[in-house]
């Protein structure tokens, strides 16, 4: 028996993951988007899981938030009954778990995710690239979207396992900037936050500088 | 007193008893005591701690004290198994709450679910009712008013300024209405606690556990070396206060140190 056939467009949203030496880095597009229109700069396409796990979403509008709300509930509920955090690999596992269960009931979760997060035990910041056939893979550094054909050469050329956080935001402005070179659309800047040991924060990311198109 | 109107749950006996439930409630009386106290600003939780054996790893070893989500905590007296169950359903529910409304429960939503569990398994067949009592002490989002309420193994629920439940309750409940005042700062709440706990427990601070609720902080489990502090505390008060007392000494206690000390002391 063939279900309806999965369609997932290629999303011009943006999402990024950058590991450091003691830290892990999200970006996210601020657009909310439909179709040809903008509905909203100020978008936060991420949910804080527990103190030291982020989730990143892009994808269909609506089962984004009711996927990443409904994972965090879940990630919440068992620091409720354990009394201790799921640790970022194991809340990936989850998360990849319950997005192939989805794939193969009747109506499939069509979002890409990055998983950010710092291992308290191993002392090591994670990044979990995840997308929406729940293939999951631990990287350096992510990229889901548009984004990965501009970012991704970025990447591979100037990111090294221990970098520090200043490294790491000269490598994500030099990606945010290529990307205001080149997508054909606005995504409204990124909004950008940071996992270390001491938990999620957000930071002020300024995005007006000009950028020259050749 | 049981002719068959003990053995269905749902059945009432002629006098209008539902027997079952009468049976949970004395289970709750068997189980360790456990007190709950509103400050001004802060709640307290106070747990009798059964005396670990020998060769038990203390650390691992689940606690009465439980929290239901960050800002909900419940304390149990009766059968402890029965509790984990019970535990489970509010921290679910605490959680589905979160995820349909995008808010946390208020406390009382959540005694009202954990009380309509308890009443659930008093009018359906082939279960048994919950064995324990609880209190769920905690905040509501937003706001900074310190909440209190018990739940019974029959359904009922209701809120209190000071109360207790388990072992002896009677006795601590009488000692909390002789000594509790409105307002009270947060030592004096946790004083308050500490001492009308060690009416029943004999064995000092390492049988006494002590949970601090305050708005827009995680549940604190007090030390220790705290509770023993208390402890000391309270037991030197009560030596002065017997000495002050004696009739030979009259000249001394002429000069009153506590003004208000007398008469806290008359229950110990």
């Amino acid at each position: 028996m063939y279900g309806e056939q999965l369609v997932f467009k290629l999303p011009l949203e943006v999402l990024l993951g950058i590991t450091g030496k003691d830290f892990t880095l999200i970006a996210a597009s601020k657009a909310a988007m439909r179709g040809a229109t903008i509905l909203k700069a100020s978008d936060d396409k991420t949910r804080e899981l527990n103190p030291h796990t982020l989730m990143a979403f892009s994808g269909e509008a609506g089962d984004t938030v009711q996927f990443a709300e409904y994972i965090q509930a879940n990630v919440q509920l068992y620091s409720m009954r354990n009394g201790m955090e799921l640790s970022p690999s194991a809340t990936a596992n989850f998360v990849r778990g319950e997005l192939a269960r989805a794939l193969r009931s009747r109506r499939p979760y069509t979002v890409n995710l990055l998983l950010g997060g710092y291992d308290n035990i191993a002392d090591k910041p994670t990044l979990y690239w995840i997308d929406y056939l729940a293939s999951l893979a631990p990287v350096p550094y992510a990229a889901h979207g548009y984004a990965q054909y501009y970012c991704l050469s970025l990447l591979d050329k100037h990111h090294h396992p221990d970098i520090d956080f200043d490294e790491g935001m000269k490598i994500l402005r030099m990606c945010t900037q290529e990307l205001k070179r080149r997508l054909p659309i606005d995504f409204k800047g990124v909004l950008v936050k940071v996992i270390t040991k001491d938990g999620v924060k957000e930071l002020d990311y300024e995005d007006d500088v000009k950028v020259d198109v050749p | 007193m049981a002719s068959g109107y003990d053995r269905a749950l749902s059945v009432f006996s002629p006098d209008g008893h539902v027997f079952q439930v009468e049976y949970a409630l004395e289970a709750v009386k068997r189980g360790t005591c456990a007190v709950g106290v509103k400050g001004k600003d802060i709640v307290v939780l106070g747990c009798e701690k059964r005396s670990a054996m020998k060769l038990q790893d203390t650390r691992i070893t689940p606690s009465k004290i439980g929290l239901v989500d960050t800002h909900v905590a419940l304390a149990f007296a009766g059968l402890n198994a029965d509790a984990r169950i019970l535990v489970d359903r509010a921290r679910l529910e605490a959680q589905s709450h979160r995820l349909t409304v995008e808010d946390p429960v208020s406390i009382e939503y959540i005694t009202k679910y954990v009380a309509g569990v308890q009443q659930r398994y008093t009018q359906s067949g082939g279960v048994r009712p919950f064995g324990i009592s609880t209190l769920i002490v905690g905040f509501d989002p937003n706001d900074k008013t310190p909440r209190l309420y018990q739940t019974e193994p029959s359904g009922i629920y209701s809120a209190w300024k000071a109360n207790a439940i388990g072992r002896s309750s009677k006795t601590v409940r009488e000692f909390l209405e002789r000594n509790h005042k409105d307002d009270l700062d947060r030592e004096e709440t946790i004083k308050l606690t500490v001492k009308s706990l060690l009416e029943v427990v004999q064995t000092g601070a390492k049988n006494i556990e002590i949970a601090i609720m305050a708005p827009g902080k995680s549940l604190e489990m007090l030390p220790v070396e705290d509770i023993e502090k208390y402890v000391e505390n309270i037991n030197t008060e009560k030596q002065e206060e017997a000495a002050n007392r004696r009739p030979g000494r009259s000249g001394q206690a002429s000069i009153p140190t506590r003004p208000a000390g007398e008469g806290s002391g008359s229950g110990a």
